[in-house]
């Protein structure tokens, strides 16, 4: 393993494509980075540029790929065992397609605490809804009674519930309100504290990013043009013409306050 | 002159096996041709008042309202019929879950050409010839590619820059959005934030702009309605967010995160029963005040 046995997340020259011909598009192009484990990673960008196919790429939801993405030390190929769902687990961006429409929360929270062999199924879905920030009444609501918010929390609460390694957080808090965002990203850090997570988490707030990653991937067209740290993201010290674009535009947004 | 629509104590509930849960509770405000934006908590009741001003509660939710006057004429007293000629013509809604309110197994170039004939009578090349502008508009990169896909090829920002771009060809009197710019990075989230502001500068069209982003409302918005538990607790002038002194609004504002200020932990919410027992502020504006 080129990363080490330290090595959460990498990825080597990793090409992502949907169709074939005329039709293809080339959603990632050469992407590469490393997350050590129980780091935290955050992926930014343009809108369309590659973000979440990356995540879908990693936990094999976008088959047509090349390159190398390793895991936990180990390198994936095409299929991904029970095992690996075990250790990772991804928060999709869009609540809605990832919950079942004829399931209510409590069904989504217990299959998945079955399928992954846990017992205390009751006691662990209480700790659970409590933890971000859901009243118990939610528990035998169907999706469609949830407001956006509220389905955000069931997609984040049944990725967290069964106790992965590491978490793909694909704009995970862009359905909450500032504070219920401040409850749910003051848990992730929490977890990630106690339990040594390892995070890559994708936000087109950089201040979100800012406050969750010390290492900031920024996508641009289906390449990463950049990586820095967030320490020169917080100094605005940016290479590439798209990254500076993209914090002007952030920091303009703030001072027209 | 009226306002361009007034909503007099607005709500609405849900038979659940708790009881009735009301997920608005009488709220009143009015729009005029302006940016008006709703702030809020999560399940505050934003997307609900948005849903209820089309009439789009749906079973067993049960609307009330002393009335919902667009010109003046109560929505309330229209048939199902005469309603759908208000939705998509003159009342638009860009939903929150937009890649969940397009069809799935229509191409993406079809459902936008079919509300644009709809609307326009057009012919089927020149339907499509200002679809493919309107998605150049709101920054799609191929709009040819675009136009022949189905939307789950679409990623998050490119599904609610769709639904925006479907929702602005019937050119409304007012456009309801949704939390529409959530998944977009701030550069094309700004573009998007042109057009519209360009509609209700240059055409008089009334906003409706519900966005958790307290710094794209208090920048872009006129006024501000700020939610909780169903009800209106505060409304302000929008460049004045920031100086907003209900307790639920401040603390609101506590817990943003700021990049060139970290912090271990974010400050949150010390929550006051009292806040869902106030009555609800009114959000009216008497059309002389604002001329
Ligand atoms: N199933 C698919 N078939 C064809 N193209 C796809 C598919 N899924 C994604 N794409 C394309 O891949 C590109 C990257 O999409 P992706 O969802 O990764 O963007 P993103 O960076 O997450 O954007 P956003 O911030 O808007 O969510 C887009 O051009 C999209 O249309
Ligand atoms: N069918 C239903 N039955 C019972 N309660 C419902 C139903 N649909 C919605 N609700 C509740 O109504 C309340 C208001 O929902 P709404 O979608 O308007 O919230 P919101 O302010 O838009 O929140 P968010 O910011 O999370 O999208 C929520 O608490 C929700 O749980
Ligand atoms: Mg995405
Ligand atoms: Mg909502």
């Amino acid at each position: 393993m080129s990363q080490g046995n330290n090595a959460g997340i990498g990825l080597e020259h990793v090409n992502v494509w949907f169709g074939e011909h005329e039709e293809r598009v080339d959603a990632v192009k050469d992407a590469g980075f490393a997350v050590p484990f129980g780091g935290s990673f955050g992926l930014v960008g343009e809108s369309g540029s590659g973000k979440s196919t990356i995540l879908r790429a990693i936990t094999g939801l976008a088959p047509d790929w090349s390159g190398k993405i390793s895991v936990l030390g180990q390198d994936l190929g095409q299929d991904r065992g029970k095992e690996f769902y075990s250790a990772v687990q991804m928060v999709f961006q869009d609540p809605y397609a990832s919950l079942h429409p004829r399931q209510t929360v409590d069904r989504v929270l217990s299959e998945a605490l079955s399928l992954h062999g846990f017992d205390t199924i009751n006691d662990r879905i209480i700790k659970i809804l409590d933890d971000v920030g859901l009243d118990q009444s939610f528990r035998f609501r169907w999706p469609h009674q949830l407001s956006g918010g509220q389905r955000q929390r069931v997609a984040i609460a049944r990725a967290l519930i069964i106790e992965p390694t590491i978490l793909l957080l694909d704009e995970p808090t862009s359905a909450l309100d500032v504070s219920v965002q401040a409850e749910i990203l003051n848990l992730l850090t929490r977890l990630r504290t106690e339990r040594g997570l390892t995070y890559l988490m994708v936000s087109h707030d950089l201040a979100v990013v800012g406050h969750m990653c010390s290492e900031i991937a920024v996508m641009n067209d289906g390449e990463i043009v950049e990586v820095l740290s967030v320490e020169d993201l917080r100094a605005l010290k940016a290479n590439h013409p798209y990254t500076r674009q993209l914090l002007d535009a952030s920091v303009q947004k703030r001072k027209n306050e | 002159m009226t306002n361009l629509l007034e909503v007099k104590n607005l709500t609405v509930k849900f038979p659940t096996r708790h009881g009735v849960f009301e997920a608005v509770r009488r709220i009143s405000f009015s729009l005029g041709r302006e940016r008006l934006g709703i702030v809020g908590e999560s399940g505050s009741g934003k997307s609900m008042t948005g849903r209820a001003i089309l009439r789009l509660i749906k079973s067993p939710g049960i609307l009330e309202a002393d009335y919902i006057t667009l010109e003046g004429k109560d929505l309330l007293t229209l048939s199902e019929k005469e309603m759908r000629r208000v939705r998509g013509h003159r009342i638009s809604m860009i939903m929150q879950d937009p890649k969940f309110s397009l069809n799935p197994v229509m191409r993406i170039g079809d459902q936008i050409c079919e509300g644009y004939r709809l609307h326009a009578r057009a012919s089927r090349a020149e339907a499509k010839k200002k679809t493919l502008s309107m998605l150049e508009t709101v920054l799609i990169r191929d709009p040819e590619r675009v136009f022949n896909a189905y939307p789950h090829e679409m990623s998050g920002g490119m599904g609610q820059r769709i639904m925006i771009a479907m929702m602005l060809i019937p050119d409304p009197q007012i456009l309801i959005a949704d939390e529409p710019t959530s998944a977009l990075d701030v550069t094309v989230q700004k573009e998007v934030l042109e057009i519209m502001d360009k509609l209700v500068r240059e055409r008089g069209m009334g906003l409706i702009f519900i966005s958790h982003d307290l710094n794209v409302v208090s920048a872009f918005c006129d006024r501000v309605l700020i939610m909780y538990s169903g009800r209106i607790v505060e409304t302000c002038r929008a460049d004045q967010l920031h100086e907003a002194t209900h307790p639920y609004t401040v603390g609101l504002l506590n817990s943003i995160p700021q990049l060139e200020h970290p912090v271990d932990h974010l400050e949150v919410l010390q929550r006051d029963d009292a806040w869902s027992k106030d009555p609800s502020v009114s959000g009216i504006v008497e059309t002389e005040e604002i001329a």
